[in-house]
């Protein structure tokens, strides 16, 4: 990162600054503490709602609290509680569908992202107005969306059913049917963030030399050459940061799983952070909910991490 | 023969396109027809996205009344205004901080707040919650807005910006004797207002939509937010006849950010294009 080489950069100017206001009979510029003062009110909170909560999670996993009593009675359990999650069918069907929901999701959202990126890069009216219907599904809360597809997916009198009666297919039961309801999910998923991640694919576009692909059109690439061998491999950046960004949002949202199922029909939807919110909010077992924050925090850790470099990229992609 | 060909296909690739856009509209298209659709239609035609006459306006005002949006109104309104308040300090100061004064341990400190977009606040309701019974805010709107008075993504941001902004102007307040905060508020702010609409679009956003949080953190009904009462709306309507109420109900979410949004649609884009992570 860039941020020692600007560090050493400022630290001539301010020294530059110190010098002349001193001159001028000024306070000097530089006081020790002001920098951290300045910092203070936001590592308050980053304190107590980003770092304490790891180490809490981390204690309470530890020990066995049953609901109603306070910590004085807690036991050690040592890895009692995350013996007890790995043992839980219902945590490893929710770490089985997270995975499923998670790669069933990105796939067809990347690839419709793009597809969408490359319909309205041009500034026509009409490229503007798709871009404006892709786009919407990702500002309106996700219980909307969850709202409306619940109407969707009804059986018989829905969105999906009316329309699919009317050419002769008969739909299945979208949410009651535990084959189907995970994609049901999926599908809800895909058409509210495709147009997000699509703004990213526009930027990236943009990006791409126009010299580069004159060439390769002068060369003779037809359009299919051109996106397999000159677009796709510019896009590699973009790709790895909309995967983070998307892994993450795929890791932390459940609101359309409370709405629609809360988890059923028999644990087919259930996700990992519904099953937290269960552990905790619905059984009362704090161990336990401990114990699976502890894992997903890892999980996405690993996930951020591996990428750090990604994500600086991303964040000073368009300053 | 190859000049009909090279007219042909651009119309029949805008013609697939409008059918894309219309299937991924329709959703809101049925809300919009739904939700001014009178009861008496009946529930097997509900489905239909043909606009019924007579329009009525009955389905809002039995949202607003059976569901009581309007309070909910009130109390989104209170947390998204009372979290981004908070934050244009806290994101201002910090990014100031990170953009202009050099410091002994500055790198350890950008990568500590980096730390809280990787563990975003979803993950750690569990002991948010716990955090927050024990400050005494469980049930309170404070309760739900205290995570997010920091924001890593703000502070990101707010450097970005004042390390855009040409140093010569605080120089020459400087040089006059004005105090760090008089440079930041009457020197620095003002020109970094794009950064801080920008941070504010994404902030509004996020706390406008968010569910999960204020779920757990409210229990007194008079105190929820617009997507618990949508919510709670949802699971009563599964009888089926209310489903213009319900319809009527989502619009009334979703139709400010919607208004927002159309009316100010570059800088929206704009704005989440730069975040990538939702603040």
């Amino acid at each position: 990162m860039s941020l020692a080489s600007n560090a050493r950069a400022f630290e001539r100017i301010e020294n530059g600054l110190v010098i002349e206001s001193g001159r001028a009979r000024r306070r000097p510029l530089r006081v020790r503490w002001l920098p951290y003062a300045l910092l203070a009110p936001s590592l308050l909170f980053l304190g107590l709602f980003t770092y304490l909560p790891v180490v809490r999670v981390a204690i309470e996993s530890l020990y066995d609290q049953p609901h109603g009593t306070g910590a004085a009675v807690a036991t050690f359990v040592g890895m009692g509680n995350y013996a007890k999650v790995f043992a839980d069918p219902a945590f490893r069907q929710a770490a089985l569908n997270n995975l499923i929901y998670a790669v069933g999701t990105l796939l067809p959202t990347l690839v419709l992202a793009l597809a969408f990126a490359l319909a309205v890069q041009r500034s026509t009216r009409f490229a503007s107005v798709l871009r404006t219907v892709f786009f919407f599904p990702s500002l309106v809360p996700l219980v909307a969306a969850a709202s409306l597809f619940f109407f969707i997916f009804l059986p018989g009198l829905g969105l999906l059913d009316y329309y699919l009666a009317k050419i002769g297919i008969n739909g299945p039961n979208w949410l009651g049917d535990s084959d189907i309801a995970l994609w049901s999910v999926i599908g809800l998923t895909v058409w509210k963030n495709a147009g997000y991640y699509m703004l990213f694919y526009i930027a990236g576009l943009q990006n791409i030399p126009r010299d580069t692909l004159e060439a390769a059109m002068i060369d003779g690439a037809n359009a299919w050459q051109r996106l397999r061998y000159v677009i796709l491999p510019a896009l590699v950046p973009t790709t790895s940061f909309v995967v983070v960004i998307a892994l993450i949002n795929l890791l932390t949202s459940v609101d359309h799983v409370i709405v629609l199922t809360r988890g059923g029909p028999s644990n087919s939807t259930n996700l990992l952070l519904y099953y937290i919110f269960q552990a905790a909010h619905e059984n009362f077992e704090i161990g336990k909910a401990a114990a699976a924050t502890l894992l997903s925090v890892a999980v996405m850790l690993a996930i951020s991490l591996g990428s750090l470099q990604v994500m600086e990229r991303g964040t000073h992609a368009k300053a | 023969m190859q000049r009909l060909e090279k007219r042909l296909w651009p119309a029949l690739l805008a013609a697939f396109l409008a059918a894309v856009a219309f299937l991924w509209a329709a959703p809101f298209l049925w809300t919009l027809v739904a939700s001014f659709r009178p009861e008496g239609v009946g529930s097997a035609d509900m489905a239909s996205l043909v606009p019924d006459t007579p329009q009525t306006l009955e389905n809002f005002r039995n949202a607003l009344e059976s569901g009581s949006f309007g309070l909910y109104y009130v109390n989104t309104i209170i947390v998204v205004v009372g979290v981004l308040a908070v934050q244009c300090v806290t994101v201002s100061l910090a990014g100031y901080a990170f953009a202009r004064l050099s410091f002994p341990g500055r790198d350890a400190l950008f990568y500590a707040f980096l730390l809280q977009l990787m563990l975003v606040p979803p993950t750690l309701i569990v002991p948010n919650l716990a955090t927050v019974v024990d400050l005494g805010l469980y049930d309170t709107l404070p309760g739900v807005m205290a995570p997010y008075f920091a924001s890593a993504f703000g502070t990101f941001l707010m450097r970005q910006t004042f390390l855009a902004l040409p140093r010569d102007f605080e120089e020459a307040a400087a040089i006059d004797g004005a105090p760090w905060w008089a440079i930041i508020w009457y020197v620095l702010l003002p020109m970094a207002q794009p950064g801080l609409v920008a941070f504010a679009i994404v902030s509004v956003t996020a706390h406008w939509n968010e569910f999960l949080w204020p779920l757990m953190v409210i229990n007194d009904p008079a105190k929820h937010t617009l997507t618990i009462g949508l919510a709670a709306f949802t699971r009563g309507a599964e009888g089926g006849k209310e489903w213009g109420v319900l319809a009527a109900g989502t619009l009334l979410v979703m139709a400010p950010l919607a208004v927002v949004f159309v009316a100010f649609q570059r800088r929206f884009v704009d704005s989440f294009v730069f975040s990538g992570v939702k603040g």
